[in-house]
């Protein structure tokens, strides 16, 4: 049997010369100094790698245009077994690729091994992480919801404000005029067509150098003995990757990927947030204001590039030791903690409603199924802040019982008798009488019946614009007309699915005056404040189809 | 770091600390692929969790149907495809049998999947592709069908038909 093996294996050796090629690979000599501080460009590499697969297999699941792209991604996230940890996992890779990349860079960088004769190395090395941010610029777009959208208008101006390329630029990436399906069939087409192919060329080019001027040496290297790639560097490599894929992996497990709405180009009220590690380039976009904007935009990072492209060329000395490149340290050391600052300022000036509007549509969206009636106990239970003595599941005080357990659950009658004066139900109870009306009691009981120890969390995670949508939803009594998860009236059109009929303003503007956008409609015409119109708005696209 | 020292040849150093390197390679590398692999395999083999069960779709009025001369008849059915519930044409071959039973067959021939209709001079159903005859119960007659044409679930309400899910037959190979 191991005759055959070794049979075999001649007759491959002999056709194709890989197992020699593995092993001149493999054994190739490399410096006595080479160590762990080396291992960043295989883990950036393997990262590249589960992207590519991971990638692979979410095209699998996807449809990329705009409509499609969003639905099939939830498909991906709330239908198929592991689909949430395959997003995961490419989501929290692509960041720590950026991660990766830069330390690879600031190694080598310290070190000072793109000296002579390993400048192409470098440079082919910098426009590697230009492509890597590349990447998470185009794939932003893909999810297509709120954030994917907002977030490319802004990176689709910037690009047109380049002086001299910038139209072309955003005729390029189909920016004109509005964010839509050309832009994002381009964008698409780079991040899965364009980008991968160029950028496997330049890592094969990459290490084709690092292994045609060898691995860097440090002083006093040349009087050491060299050591085998393989096993001992190998191994060092080896682990590297896999305590990088072990984090990855728990990050693709633990931390939920957001999934907003579908984007919605009339949404006035949203706030845009560039990916974290763009941050500190939109926080520098602020420093500059009126027509010194572009030199915040374009001409500084422009000019950032070409400086990184261009230090080989500035730094000609001999190799010294990492501890005596104390002006490369220094450097290093502003550029963090410019980054940092600049990110810093970032994330604090963030207005909390650019976090808090955000609703996961990826997660449980049972309050998405309540009825009008339900949803509006929803507001009253906050209003009221009942969790202030009852526990709801673990959540809220235990003064009182726990919501979620059924055994208190009585019927709809008994609650609201409860409500109005406890003492009388529950003789001895601390609990104060509920001041609302029968009708309000009856919405918050009929919340109270709906909810159990499952969708606790689920019920919890409404939306505020939600409850206070239901809360005029049911005031202006749109149910006497209009259905809404199969409860209310067959006059007027059903509104679940309302997102996928109308455009947001075209709601809007019906409430206002629903002649005047479907002529022949019967619907009185309603004033409501701004605010009020978003919430309901916001409400009624919310719902299912 | 910085001090010189002459590093003795590696080769003595014996073949322990080596093959704890290679087997710890081997290892780290072998959990990495597991833990890509199978939930990439799950991913794609597993099929997506259960929608609402099918409703019945009602088809037609069989009343006139005449005992043992099928008809084809479309109706439109959703059908849940991937990220996307699609309302699309549909159509069964339904036979009243001599004791006024019904049964629908789904349209499809069961070798290779081809629409096959009903040849009123032979009695059977033929499927052009590969000539596959099916007699009017739906048993195989001849040709490369593997097994007899599979059933819709019926249902009657009045003489209006009702159709269901898509079944194999009830009866075994023929």
């Amino acid at each position: 049997m191991r005759r055959r093996i070794r049979g075999v294996n001649e007759w491959v050796e002999h056709r194709t010369g890989i197992q020699s090629a593995v092993r001149q690979f493999l054994y190739e000599e490399i410096p006595a100094s080479s160590g762990w501080h080396q291992v960043f460009g295989s883990v950036a590499m393997f990262l590249f790698m589960v992207q590519a697969f991971t990638g692979a297999l979410l095209a699998f699941n996807y449809a990329p245009t705009p409509g499609d792209a969003y639905n099939s991604l939830r498909y991906i996230l709330t239908e198929l077994t592991g689909g949430r940890l395959m997003r995961g996992l490419h989501h929290w890779g692509a960041s720590m690729i950026v991660v990766v990349v830069v330390l690879h860079m600031v190694q080598v960088f310290l070190y000072g091994a793109y000296k002579k004769p390993r400048e192409a190395t470098w440079m082919v090395g910098v426009v590697l992480l230009l492509l890597t941010l590349a990447y998470g610029l185009t794939g932003y777009l893909l999810p297509w919801d709120n954030r994917a959208y907002w977030g490319t208008v802004v990176t689709t101006q910037i690009a047109g404000q380049a002086p001299v390329l910038g139209p072309y630029l955003s005729r390029l990436l189909g920016g004109e005029g509005a964010i839509g399906v050309v832009t994002f069939a381009r964008f698409y087409g780079l991040h899965v067509l364009l980008l991968p192919p160029a950028t496997i060329f330049l890592i094969v080019l990459h290490v084709f150098l690092v292994r045609k001027h060898g691995v860097a040496p440090l002083p006093g290297d040349e009087l050491k003995a060299k050591q085998k790639f393989y096993p001992q560097q190998v191994f060092k490599d080896t682990v590297a990757i896999f305590i990088a894929f072990a984090i990855l992996f728990m990050m693709a497990v633990a931390v939920r990927v957001p999934l907003e709405q579908l984007a919605d180009p009339t949404d006035t009220s949203y706030i845009p947030r560039p990916e974290w590690y763009f941050l500190f380039l939109f926080q520098t976009l602020k420093l500059f204001s009126g027509p010194l904007e572009v030199v915040g935009s374009v001409v500084l990072p422009g000019l950032a590039v070409l400086l990184l492209i261009l230090v080989p060329f500035i730094d000609r000395g001999q190799m010294v030791k990492v501890t005596r490149r104390t002006v490369a340290l220094a450097f290093v050391l502003l550029a963090a903690i410019g980054w940092g600052g600049l990110t810093a300022a970032a994330v604090r000036s963030t207005p909390k409603e650019a976090l808090a509007a955000a609703v996961d549509y990826s997660g449980p969206t049972d309050w998405m199924q309540l009825s009008p009636e339900e949803m509006v106990g929803i507001a009253y239970f906050r209003q009221e802040n009942c969790v202030s003595c009852h526990a709801i599941g673990d959540q809220g005080k235990a003064v009182g019982p726990d919501l979620t357990k059924a055994s208190i659950h009585k019927d709809a009658a008994w609650m609201i008798q409860h409500f109005k004066r406890p003492s009388a139900m529950r003789p001895g109870t601390s609990m104060p009488p509920i001041q609302l009306t029968d009708a309000q009691l009856n919405s918050l009981a009929a919340f109270l019946l709906k909810l159990n120890e499952k969708n606790a969390t689920a019920l919890d995670n409404a939306p505020d614009f939600a409850a206070q949508g239901a809360l005029l939803y049911q005031t202006n009594r749109c149910g006497a007309c209009h259905l809404v998860n199969g409860g209310g009236m067959k006059i007027g059109p059903p509104l679940n699915g309302l997102s996928k009929r109308q455009s947001r303003s075209w709601v809007e503007d019906h409430f206002a005056d629903p002649r005047k956008m479907a002529p022949g409609s019967i619907m009185p015409s309603y004033k409501l404040a701004p605010k009020d119109l978003e919430n309901l708005t916001s409400y009624l696209f919310a719902l299912p189809d | 770091m910085g001090n010189v020292q002459i590093v003795p040849p590696r080769e003595g150093e014996g073949t322990s600390r080596r093959n704890f390197y290679v087997v710890a390679i081997y290892g780290l590398w072998g959990a990495i692929s597991a833990a890509l692999g199978l939930p990439a395999l799950v991913y794609l083999l597993f099929p997506p969790k259960a929608k609402k069960g099918e409703e019945w779709i009602e088809v037609g009025d069989i009343g006139r149907l005449a005992p043992l001369s099928p008809v084809e008849l479309t109706f439109r059915r959703t059908r849940v495809d991937g990220w996307k519930v699609i309302s699309e044409k549909s159509t069964a071959w339904v036979v009243k049998t001599a004791d006024n039973q019904v049964t629908a067959f789904g349209p499809q021939c069961t070798h290779l999947g081809c629409a096959y209709h009903w040849e009123d001079a032979k009695g059977q159903f033929l499927c052009p592709c590969h000539t596959s005859l099916f007699s009017i119960d739906g048993k195989v007659a001849a040709g490369p069908a593997p097994r007899p044409l599979d059933r819709y679930q019926t249902k009657l309400n009045g003489s209006k038909l009702l159709l269901g899910k898509l079944q194999g037959s009830p009866e075994k190979k023929s």
